[in-house]
């Protein structure tokens, strides 16, 4: 026993760091985050491809497209990245002649963009910008012999960098049109980048001439939308008018590729090696992908050129007192780098997290009552465990809505009579989702009132901003109305009781869903119970998700659930989903209800050309009244974003719309040793235990063995 | 016997293109080229056309077995089912729909799978084998009854506990090892204790009573009693020669096993965080992405033919009455 003691003891020692740390000795006291991804690995690293939340932790600190989110600022403001200034915004008629900013919008045939970017801006350190001594590039044309030794790109010796210019962001905005990439936005920017649609179609053409993975050169075809002024200057031009576009310029989509990467990752025989754009990028970013294990570990490494960039001197009310501006005017990126590591299982995650070596996590269902304790005041708060390891607590609400919908195509629950209606809106007053918030997301949400989160241009709070056709305002505060006036709205929908008036046939509706297991049944029992409430028989239709999309696409599904998260901060990106022309049945769009009401259409089209102010807030006020009254969605609630972190990790504000916020998180890495010093000591008195059981238990055997040997040969043939 | 062998590696082909004409059927009957081109291209702006482009680029914009715009043979060459199967066949998996090569990440993904199931193997037969024989010694006594209560217990609980139950208590609790990851090398060897341990004592129970009962049948042949008639010890009858005289069903149990020793294990490899083959499958299958999938499934076949040949061959190494003829 002593023997087995000694040799854990030794082992143990051996290891330096804690026996249980799955990082290499030493690891922890750099400067640098320790985080995990997953379920899945990320699967697009190109810009023009990746709209993956999972993808863009990693996009959004390569890539620098012009614009930004403020870090601390609210509500989201926008503010030059690359660009030396905000985009100069000019709209034109048809003739090409100038129009004042606030012209209509039926005057405005083009709108330009002129964005100038900041010179001195390098790219990262990668083989496609290496050099020989003539000057041409030293990897394109590859050597074949040489490429027989490359495995990865760390096994190119030379690398270089070269200055970010205006044509590399041109560059991308042809890349969206490349049938090669099938970029998730190219169909709806070439409604709107002028010749976008027609390049795209010009392109197919040429990429069907070409042999497989050969280089498409697109600095020989121009696009018109998309053109080099100056050096540091380019030009997108859209049709028509388009505010939003804005927005847009702060996503990844449009962030700079320069064309020696295409041209060096489209050799033969890189990507039968996975050296591709889609794995390796190559950004301008505060951080270069050093090591992309997609299967294991991703590592963000700090740009060596990065461009002179500081952290805001200012930030809203209550920044300063968090801590939040202590670090104001210090260069930026603040950590060395960032270690991700692949975690499939949300119980592995959270238990090294509670061991030290996540520095951050997320809270499941499974964890929440370990890590969160609803006050009496309903505000959640950390337990006792977790404040005592000096855990933090953030939240934030996101900018998405979750909401039961239905199909204004279907006979019973659609369109616009009394009676559809009258139906619509018994079942939003049936449907409890202050019991849903509290039963399936721990209280992780609030109720919604109409379509715009709390953040966003146009949601209103307090009286004003309840649905007055659901809730009524009761001692300062939102009261989910009574079932007797559910049921009166139903019985003046011709279903007094839940049964048909004339027929007396108990009304039957349909729910259709993906959901699937013991977790989706749950909540598909209480939605059945909330109907139930009113008499109503739902039936729930489940079906896997390509059957459900396709129902959705047919119009063929009658009530049904579904999610928005906002591509940007704007009330047009919420609207959108109701607006008639963008219905799915037969267009394809994002109205899963196929909802229309022309008077609402109307509105859309004169409110996503406006700027934010009291004539906007007073249109998308009479917006949100149709909405309420028609009630083509049951407005089900704004889930809220919980998040932990240790106390060695600093400058953590959530911003749900920036995505290069790592370059603002510092760490403590000197307190992060020594919590996991404290919190890992290995505990030797189980093995010492164990040893003994095993003592214990082999000895009666060792003595039977013995006295077996010794018995004769009879004794031991006997069954 | 080389004649067998070539005999059986012939056989070899058209169960190779039965597996992959059904796997293909499956699923192609629950998915369409749509289906998977809209999970690639997410929940957002998916456009007809944009659909169009994706199968394009795949090459999902053929017929399934049958193109009637082509003429001659091409009206069957020039069909998905042709396309995406017959490079199988020289072990040129091609791309996954994200255009990573599925050739490299198999050879990359291999070893993690097999250095968990490698060890788990051996000791756990070493363990197993061991075990049964330590039954089988003390057949008829308590200590026989114990170890068989121990092992009906043992089968009775859920793999998944003794995942959870064994990163509670070795990697949370008493810090011994990390929960879970991944480390290439012997810096590694940290991160295979629990999944190894957690492998070896979830199939002790099943492994070691059917050992058993193998044992205990051969316990009543003639042999034996000849063997003790001899003055053989007890230890010297069970380990050289029941052992021996058992192999054959062993082999057949072991051997097989092989394919699954590559092709990795889903739950050890999901909760440990080993990037192996087993979650690369799982999550080609939940992403739709056919071509790994068909991969998969096509390199499990040939792994699992070549495993059966091996059966055949190492009957022939501890059993010399079989011939292969």
């Amino acid at each position: 026993m002593r023997a087995w003691s000694w040799l854990l003891a030794l082992l143990l020692a051996a290891c330096g760091s804690p026996p249980n740390s799955p990082y290499p000795s030493g690891e922890a006291a750099r400067n640098v985050l320790f985080s995990n991804f997953g379920p899945s690995p990320p699967k697009h690293l190109d810009p023009a491809r990746s709209y993956s939340e999972n993808e863009i932790v990693f996009t959004g600190q390569i890539y620098e497209p012009p614009l930004q989110y403020h870090y601390l600022r609210r509500p989201y403001v926008l503010e030059p990245l690359t660009a030396a200034a905000m985009p100069v915004v000019r709209h034109w008629d048809e003739q090409w002649r100038a129009l004042p900013a606030d012209a209509p919008a039926q005057q405005v045939a083009y709108t330009t963009y002129d964005i100038r970017i900041r010179p001195g801006i390098y790219y990262q350190p990668h083989p496609c910008f290496a050099r020989d001594a003539q000057g041409r590039p030293r990897y394109v044309p590859i050597d074949p012999e040489a490429l027989r030794r490359i495995r990865r790109l760390t096994d190119f010796k030379e690398v270089g960098t070269r200055e970010l210019v205006a044509a590399d962001y041109v560059y991308q905005i042809k890349r969206l049109a490349n049938p090669r990439l099938s970029s998730p936005i190219y169909g709806l920017m070439s409604e709107y980048i002028l010749g976008l649609k027609e390049y795209g179609r010009r392109l197919e053409q040429v990429v069907k001439d070409l042999p497989e993975e050969a280089y498409v050169d697109l600095e020989r075809y121009p696009l018109q939308g998309a053109q080099v002024i100056d050096r540091y200057t380019y030009r997108i031009t859209l049709r028509g008018r388009y505010p939003q576009f804005i927005y847009w310029l702060a996503m990844p989509f449009f962030a700079p590729v320069p064309p020696e990467a295409e041209r060096f990752y489209n050799q033969p025989g890189m990507g039968e090696r996975n050296l591709s754009l889609d794995w390796q990028p190559v950004g301008t970013g505060p951080f270069y992908l050093a090591e992309n294990d997609p299967n294991r570990v991703m590592i963000l490494q700090r740009n060596p050129y990065y461009r002179p960039d500081f952290y805001p001197r200012e930030g809203e009310p209550g920044d300063a007192e968090a801590g939040l501006l202590a670090d104001a005017g210090r260069r930026l990126p603040l950590l060395d780098a960032a270690i991700y590591t692949l975690e499939k299982e949300d119980i592995p995650e959270w238990g090294k997290f509670l061991q030290g070596y996540y520095d951050s996590a997320g809270i499941t269902s499974d964890t929440f009552d370990q890590a969160i304790r609803i006050g009496p005041d309903g505000r959640p708060d950390l337990t006792e465990a977790m404040r005592a390891r000096g855990i933090r607590l953030t939240t934030a609400v996101r900018d998405s809505i979750w909401y039961v919908g239905f199909n204004w195509l279907d006979p019973v629950v659609g369109g616009s009579s009394e009676r559809a209606r009258k139906l619509r809106q018994a079942i939003s007053i049936a449907l409890d989702y202050e019991e849903f918030i509290s039963i399936f997301l721990n209280g992780r949400g609030i109720p919604a009132h109409g379509p715009l989160p709390p953040g966003i241009f146009g949601h209103r709070t307090g009286e004003a901003g309840i649905n007055p056709v659901v809730y009524r305002w009761e001692g300062g505060r939102a009261v989910r109305r009574g079932l007797d006036e559910a049921r009166r709205l139903l019985a003046e929908a011709g279903y007094p009781g839940g049964r048909e008036a004339g027929s007396g046939r108990p009304l039957t509706l349909f729910f259709d869903t993906m959901a699937s297991g013991p977790e989706a049944k749950s909540r598909l029992d209480w939605y059945r119970k909330q109907f139930a409430k009113l008499g109503i028989e739902l039936v729930i239709r489940a079906t896997d998700y390509n059957r459900f999309q396709d129902k959705m696409r047919k119009g063929n599904a009658q009530i049904f659930e579904w999610g928005w998260n906002a591509d940007y901060p704007d009330a047009e990106n919420f609207f959108f989903l109701l607006y008639g022309p963008n219905r799915k049945a037969g267009e394809g769009g994002e109205n899963a209800a196929n909802y229309a009401n022309p008077e609402f259409d109307r509105l859309f089209r004169q409110m996503k050309d406006m700027p934010d102010g009291p004539a906007r807030q007073a249109v998308i006020d009479a917006m949100v009244d149709i909405l309420r009254h028609d009630a083509p969605w049951v407005f089900a609630y704004h889930p809220l974003s919980y998040g932990l972190r240790h106390a060695w990790v600093g400058n953590v504000k959530p911003n749900l719309m920036a995505h290069n916020t790592l370059k603002y998180r510092k760490v403590d890495a000197a307190a992060r040793v020594a919590y996991q010093q404290q919190w890992n000591r290995p505990v030797l008195w189980p093995a010492a235990l164990l040893a003994g059981l095993a003592v214990l238990g082999v000895a009666p055997a060792v003595l039977a063995y013995r006295r077996r040997l010794r018995a004769g040969a009879l004794e031991r043939a006997r069954p | 016997m080389t004649a067998y062998l070539l005999r059986r590696l012939l056989y070899a082909i058209p169960i190779l293109i039965g597996v992959n004409l059904i796997t293909f059927a499956l699923f192609f009957v629950v998915n369409t080229p749509d289906d998977m081109a809209r999970i690639h291209l997410g929940a957002k702006h998916v456009t007809p056309e944009a659909i169009a482009r994706w199968k394009a680029e795949h090459g999902y914009n053929k017929p399934l077995f049958y193109n009637d715009q082509a003429s001659g043979v091409a009206r069957f060459t020039d069909t998905l089912f042709v396309q995406k199967s017959l490079r199988l066949f020289v072990f040129d998996f091609g791309r996954a729909d994200d255009g990573r090569d599925i050739g490299r990440e198999i050879a990359s993904r291999m070893w993690p799978s097999l250095a968990i199931a490698l060890p788990t193997l051996l000791v756990g037969l070493a363990v197993y084998v061991s075990f049964a024989l330590l039954l089988v010694f003390f057949r008829a006594t308590y200590l026989d009854t114990a170890g068989v209560v121990l092992c009906v217990v043992l089968m009775s609980i859920s793999g998944l506990f003794y995942v959870i139950a064994s990163q509670y208590l070795l990697g949370k609790l008493w810090n011994w090892v990390p929960i879970s990851g991944y480390q290439p090398g012997w810096d590694g060897l940290k991160f295979l204790v629990l999944p190894v341990l957690v492998g070896v004592i979830s199939a002790l129970g099943e492994s070691s009573r059917f050992y058993r009962a193998l044992f205990l049948e051969e316990m009543h042949k003639d042999y034996v009693r000849t063997a003790r008639a001899k003055g053989l010890s007890e230890a010297a009858v069970l380990f050289r020669h029941v052992l021996g005289n058992a192999l054959i069903p062993i082999l057949t149990g072991v051997v097989v096993v092989i394919p699954r020793l590559i092709l990795g294990s889903l739950i050890l490899e999901s909760f440990f965080g080993i990037p192996g083959l087993g979650s690369y499958t799982i999550d080609a299958l939940q992403a739709q992405d056919f071509a790994i999938v068909r991969a998969m499934v096509f390199l499990g076949s040939v792994l699992y033919i070549l495993g059966l040949i091996l059966t055949d061959l190492s009957y022939t190494l501890v059993d010399p009455r079989v011939r292969l003829e």
